[in-house]
């Protein structure tokens, strides 16, 4: 039995305190939103019904829900896509090296430090100074990017980093082609931190807002209907939103795990992504 | 030398400024189990790498079986290598592994299976066919990987480090299993190893490298009892470096002999005397380190243990070390 010292009992109080802090609110919203017809946005709960939840999907009461939980969705997907299609082979490029691999490494990390709203001012300005116009699928997709693409291309920075080259030797030794070697070795290996760079890139779009403000165009994204929200609607409706959007999220993050961890069984528990000791 | 497998002829790999390879020259004989033997950092690993394609040689020719493969990608070679740690494919079964090559050469699942099976049955991991790498043992592994290489039938097989993951236990038996496959197969092993042991039980030809450059090359017994120069005796352990009227010599320190301090030495044999620095029981030996008098040098004499125990030397005691001008090997000053 390990004796816990005086300050790992405090440290263990204050992560409760944080877990605590953290998801209360979210759990209080989720009470909340099982308040009666007659109920306010406050406790004491009167009559625990699925009043709000029935209410959110009549536009008018409540705006559009609908149309942006799809606008958000759709936009997620894209971006969940793109996201990994660039950070791939970003990852793959940035370990082999290349004239101006640092720069381009040390600009992606910068480009996590500007703050959000000025890149979507810039992004916006430049949409709708060129005539193009912004809208969430054109200048909103792209400020997006400019969000999930550095957490990609370092988590796959990371990935290659950890891949032992040997396997991908073994495959050239047997004959295979660059693109074989990808395709039937490198892909299938690194296939479980793929799916979390995917996750990733949705769920940082899913419920992105400051880069949204100014580049979304006419149509709000989920996160600014909801912001919008806050600020007219005074039922618990607003927390029926909140419960369903948030049960979005945990459905896609339960997803992403199961297929990670599909994944990882066939490769043996990620044993794979460990480098031998290097020899000369 | 008269059939070649593998020759190098001033085989160079510079790394920027650094050279890890330098003008290298080797023969290796056909369907010969030849061990290059180094420490880390000796280019011997860079040097099978180059063999077997995964490194250009930045200058000098490689040639197996007479057919010059400089430029020649991997699979073009004839050659198959086995990796450190042997990078079994992780999410592939056994018999996936072994059909790997012919699977990306387009031949039909039926035929590469039944080539698969065939090559697994040779290495008795036919009981194993759909296992994952991550579900077998390091010697099965091993046995798995030596599979893989053998499936294209290659005239050179190229071992990296093969036996460093196994426990000591595994490590000779799996040793023996190497030896075994070479001599059966016909075909020429090159086995990278930093173990004297290793390179001493298998090498038909030793080849000792240090920085970049190969220090001797021989079979087992040469570089063992004649060794090149000082690195070589060094290396290969065993061996005292002494000084006698010839200029350094190296002497086997299971030919050195050990005699208390007072006592007379034969009249022909050289001596210095020293103090017992430490001893070492190792089973069938007893190993005795003395720390010589007239110089700032350490000397290891190994005793058979019947002969020590009869006459044991504590820690500190003044003793005699002596060896017979017959028992000295010259050693060239180069090396280091």
């Amino acid at each position: 039995m390990i004796r816990h010292s005086p300050l790992s009992r405090a440290l263990q109080i204050l992560m409760g305190l944080f877990l605590l802090f953290l998801y209360g609110p979210t759990i209080t919203i989720l009470i909340l939103s099982f308040q009666g017809p007659q109920g306010g946005l406050t406790f004491p709960l009167k009559d625990a019904s699925l009043h709000w939840f029935a209410s959110l999907f009549e536009v008018q009461r409540v705006g559009d829900f609908g149309g942006s939980l799809k606008r958000s969705l759709i936009l997620a997907v894209l971006v969940m896509f793109v996201n990994v299609l660039i950070a791939v082979p970003a990852g793959m490029a940035l370990r082999k090296g290349f004239r101006g691999a640092r720069t381009l490494f040390w600009l992606t990390i910068a480009s996590l430090i500007v703050p959000s709203i000025l890149v979507s001012l810039g992004i916006g300005l430049l949409f709708s100074q060129t005539g193009l116009g912004t809208s969430w699928y054109t200048s909103a997709f792209g400020a997006h990017l400019t969000w999930t693409l550095p957490f990609g291309v370092l988590i796959m920075i990371g990935v290659f980093a950890r891949l032992n080259p040997a396997y991908e030797e073994a495959a050239v030794d047997a004959g295979a082609t660059r693109w074989q070697t990808f395709r039937h070795v490198t892909f299938p290996i690194i296939l479980p931190n793929v799916v979390g760079v995917m996750l990733f890139g949705f769920s940082l779009s899913y419920d992105e807002m400051p880069r949204t403000v100014l580049a979304g165009g006419a149509y709000n994204t989920l996160p600014l209907e909801i912001y919008a929200m806050t600020n007219n609607v005074t039922t618990p409706v607003l927390y029926a939103l909140g419960s369903l959007t948030t049960l979005v999220s945990f459905a896609v993050i339960a997803t992403a795990l199961v297929l990670m961890s599909i994944a990882r069984r066939r490769t043996g528990g990620g044993a794979a992504l460990s480098k031998p000791s290097e020899e000369t | 030398m008269p059939n070649k497998d593998v020759e190098l002829v001033s085989l160079t790999k510079r790394f920027g400024a650094s050279t890890a390879v330098n003008a290298i020259d080797l023969q290796i004989a056909e369907a010969s189990y030849c061990c290059l033997l180094g420490p880390s950092g000796c280019g011997k690993s860079t040097t099978l790498r180059m063999i077997a394609g995964h490194e250009d040689a930045s200058s000098g020719d490689i040639l197996v079986q007479g057919r010059q493969v400089t430029h020649q990608p991997p699979s073009q070679r004839g050659t198959a290598m086995m990796f450190q740690s042997y990078a079994l494919f992780p999410h592939l079964d056994a018999r996936d592994n072994v059909a790997f090559s012919l699977r990306m050469r387009g031949i039909g699942k039926a035929e590469r299976n039944r080539k698969a099976q065939e090559l697994l049955e040779l290495v008795e991991m036919q009981d194993y066919l759909s296992r994952r790498p991550h579900e077998l043992s390091g010697g099965q592994q091993q046995r798995v990987a030596l599979a893989r290489a053998l499936v294209n039938e290659p005239s050179v097989l190229l071992l990296d480090e093969p036996l460093s993951a196994l426990d000591p236990f595994l490590r000779i038996r799996m040793r023996e299993e190497l030896k075994r496959f070479q001599r059966d197969l016909g075909i020429t092993f090159i086995h990278v190893t930093h173990s004297q042991d290793e390179a001493l039980a298998l090498g038909d030809q030793v080849v000792v490298m240090q920085s970049g450059e190969i220090r001797q090359s021989g079979t087992a017994r040469e570089v063992f009892e004649t060794p090149a120069n000082e690195f070589v005796a060094r290396f290969i352990g065993g061996h005292n470096i002494l000084v006698s009227d010839r200029g350094p010599v190296s002497v086997r320190a299971d030919h050195l002999r050990l005699a208390p301090g007072a006592a007379p030495v034969p009249a022909e044999a050289r001596a210095l005397t020293g103090t017992v620095g430490a001893v070492e029981y190792q089973g069938s030996r007893v190993r005795v380190t003395v720390a010589e008098d007239a110089a700032d040098r350490r000397h290891v004499a190994e005793l058979e243990d019947r002969a020590f125990f009869a006459a044991p030397y504590a820690l500190g005691a003044q003793v005699q070390l002596s060896w017979m001008p017959a028992d000295e090997h010259p050693l060239a000053a180069a090396g280091g």
